[in-house]
């Protein structure tokens, strides 16, 4: 059923007001009316109008300015028009100034109006999905939100509510699949930036040109395709956090702007000559050791020590056993509710199968064999034999004859043979293989494998 | 038996009013009558816009409207407006009695055309369905056919068709329904 929006007229004249309001109501709107600011002030106490529109001369007592900006007391974002008889700059500016959505001079074409209410009611929808989104979104991240009861798992979890209003660069190693960005976003979300952007960045999945203008946004005619001035992420995120994925992967050149930007909380958009402030919490996270990349000269020192201020290493899924039970359970409740499938739970023998395997995608692995034997189950119960393959799987691994290459050359061939059974879709065959797509993406590219 | 009223305000061709009468009698159950011509009231020419003021006009309707009518239409060839519109093509009482609706920019030659008279009466039973469909509580529609979609400029009149979208038409159905219980 459409949404019925509230909408006040304030005029003194009752003809003004009154056929106003007719007209509007005509169109489906709920309609108020105030003879003056005082009533119109009053009115917008209990109710938070979609639209109001204010006549900005009233004798006798408040004028329109005044009304518009008592009002906004109550309710900082409402939407107000101020109408005029007598057009002239200055009052249109002030009306504007003092945050009048816009400025109309009566008589004005229907359409205009019309048009007008439709826009703002529509700016109105989406900031109100927005809220209702946000809050969603903030919901399904919160720490109690992240399943377990593993003790080094509640230690993480523990951290992660001491540093949440931190401003500090937090690094989050551990395998893929093992829920980094998870543990980013409760991190996000407990702190005081919690009402701000989260941007997840995965710097795998994107050419170094592509990253740099990503991030840092780029100015019109930077280069071939720059048609206009274009936010990064790192704008995008201000007064929020980003979330850097896949850090470990991120060329030297684009080493040393992040250097500059975690040091100096400023950068220049590609092709920019001003310079752009931001006030950003960073967290990255990689899958790879740091240490060693820095070791080995492939990582910058000085950058790894300003983004390790704090570490959170979240352990695999093989090492919490005791947490496959709690999430599986977890898995099958959200999953069967979501594809509307009416699946009561898992069996103890199913169960046991599931706390065997090795998981070595983690815990978005186990989240996509749960959703498989959702989609083919045919009972009430997820039972072994919807995780038959599974066990297949572990079989075939176990008598597998094991070619004589070295490991890089098997992980190769395996992925050759996942995108050749998908049909090249990169997508799906990161979920088969249990890893993420941008680091499947990386791994195309180390090992040189056209897509 | 209660009517439905039409009346011309100022001078009207009594071929268009033969046009609204056949429209009206078409799809309302009630008998449709006509009452003889108003002339427009005092003080309700705006001078200065070269207008009528609609909320004017439409208070002498009301005050016009015989004791046994379910609804009173009021037609004029003078153009309407409202303090803060430039122009309407016609107004009416959300779940009220009165309704008008003005030829004034209906007619071709309002826009430096030539006259079309199939048009013309196409865009007047278009309004006059219109407006009634406001005493019986309809709002604009969504459906971008139906003849209660919102029109602020002729060409939108023309794009509807002459009748109301499934869910209006139930609405007025309900509307007749209910009000012949009520004279029962």
């Amino acid at each position: 059923m459409k949404k019925v929006w509230p909408i006040l007229v304030v005029d003194d004249e009752e003809v003004m007001r009154e056929s106003m309001a007719a007209w509007l109501r005509e169109d489906g709107y709920r309609v108020d009316t105030a003879p003056n600011g005082q009533a119109a002030v009053e009115l917008s106490k209990g109710i938070d109008y979609a639209i109001s529109f204010i006549d900005l001369k009233m004798p006798g007592g408040m004028d329109g300015i005044e009304t518009m900006m008592e009002m906004r007391r109550a309710h900082p974002d409402a939407s107000i028009i101020i109408i005029t008889a007598y057009a002239t700059v200055d009052t249109a500016i002030q009306a504007m100034k003092e945050g009048a959505q816009e400025y109309i001079v009566k008589p004005c074409h229907p359409q205009e109006i019309s048009m007008l209410v439709s826009r703002i009611l529509k700016l109105k929808k989406l900031q109100s999905e927005n809220q209702i989104l946000r809050k969603k979104i903030s919901r399904s991240y919160r720490h109690h939100d992240i399943i377990t009861k593993n003790p080094r798992m509640e230690e993480i979890l523990a951290l992660t509510k001491d540093i949440a209003s931190l401003r500090s660069t937090v690094l989050i190693c551990g395998e893929s699949g093992t829920g980094k960005e998870l543990i980013a976003r409760a991190i996000h979300c407990s702190g005081s930036r919690s009402d701000k952007p989260f941007v997840s960045v995965s710097c795998a999945a994107l050419t170094e040109t592509l990253l740099e203008s990503e991030l840092f946004g780029h100015e019109k005619g930077a280069f071939t395709g720059a048609e206009g001035q274009t936010k990064g992420k790192f704008e995008i995120a201000d007064g929020g956090t980003i979330f850097l994925d896949e850090i470990g992967d991120v060329s030297a050149k684009l080493q040393a702007d992040l250097l500059r930007v975690l040091q100096e909380r400023r950068f220049y958009r590609v092709g920019g000559t001003e310079e752009v402030s931001v006030d950003v919490r960073v967290i990255a996270a990689t899958n790879k050791n740091l240490a060693d990349e820095v070791k080995q000269e492939r990582f910058r020192d000085d950058l790894y020590y300003r983004l390790n201020v704090i570490e959170i290493h979240i352990p695999p899924l093989r090492e919490r056993r005791e947490d496959i039970p709690l999430l599986a359970e977890h898995f099958v409740q959200r999953i069967a509710s979501e594809l509307g499938k009416d699946i009561g739970g898992i069996s103890g023998d199913a169960l046991e199968v599931l706390i065997e395997y090795d998981w070595p995608g983690n815990v978005r692995e186990l989240e996509n064999v749960i959703e498989r034997a959702i989609v083919t189950s045919r009972n009430g119960m997820l039972v072994e034999s919807d995780f038959g393959w599974l066990t297949r799987q572990k079989q075939t691994g176990s008598n597998w004859e094991m070619p004589d290459v070295p490991l890089s050359e098997l992980e190769r061939r395996a992925i050759i043979a996942m995108l050749e059974r998908k049909r090249g879709n990169v997508k799906e065959a990161a979920a088969a293989l249990g890893i993420d797509r941008s680091t499947l993406y990386d791994k195309l590219k180390r090992y040189e494998i056209p897509h | 038996m209660s009517a439905v009223y039409l009346v011309a305000i100022g001078s009207v061709a009594p071929q268009l009013m033969n046009w609204v009468e056949n429209a009206v009698a078409e799809w309302c159950p009630w008998p449709v009558r006509r009452l003889p011509a108003l002339t427009f009231p005092e003080g309700s020419f705006d001078a200065n816009r070269g207008q009528y003021k609609s909320t004017e006009i439409m208070k002498m309707v009301a005050r016009c409207t015989p004791a046994d009518a379910h609804r009173i239409l009021g037609v004029t060839e003078g153009d309407l407006a409202i303090p803060t519109l430039t122009f309407v093509f016609g107004q009416a009482q959300l779940n009220g009695q009165v309704a008008v609706v003005s030829l004034a920019r209906l007619r071709q030659e309002f826009y430096g055309l030539p006259a079309d008279e199939t048009l013309l009466r196409e865009r007047l039973v278009k309004e006059v369905l219109h407006e009634l469909g406001h005493t019986f509580g309809l709002t604009h529609c969504a459906e971008a056919k139906c003849v209660m979609s919102l029109a602020t400029h002729v060409g939108s009149v023309d794009d509807k068709e002459e009748r109301y979208c499934a869910r209006c038409a139930a609405q007025v159905v309900r509307q007749f329904t209910a009000s012949n219980g009520e004279s029962k």
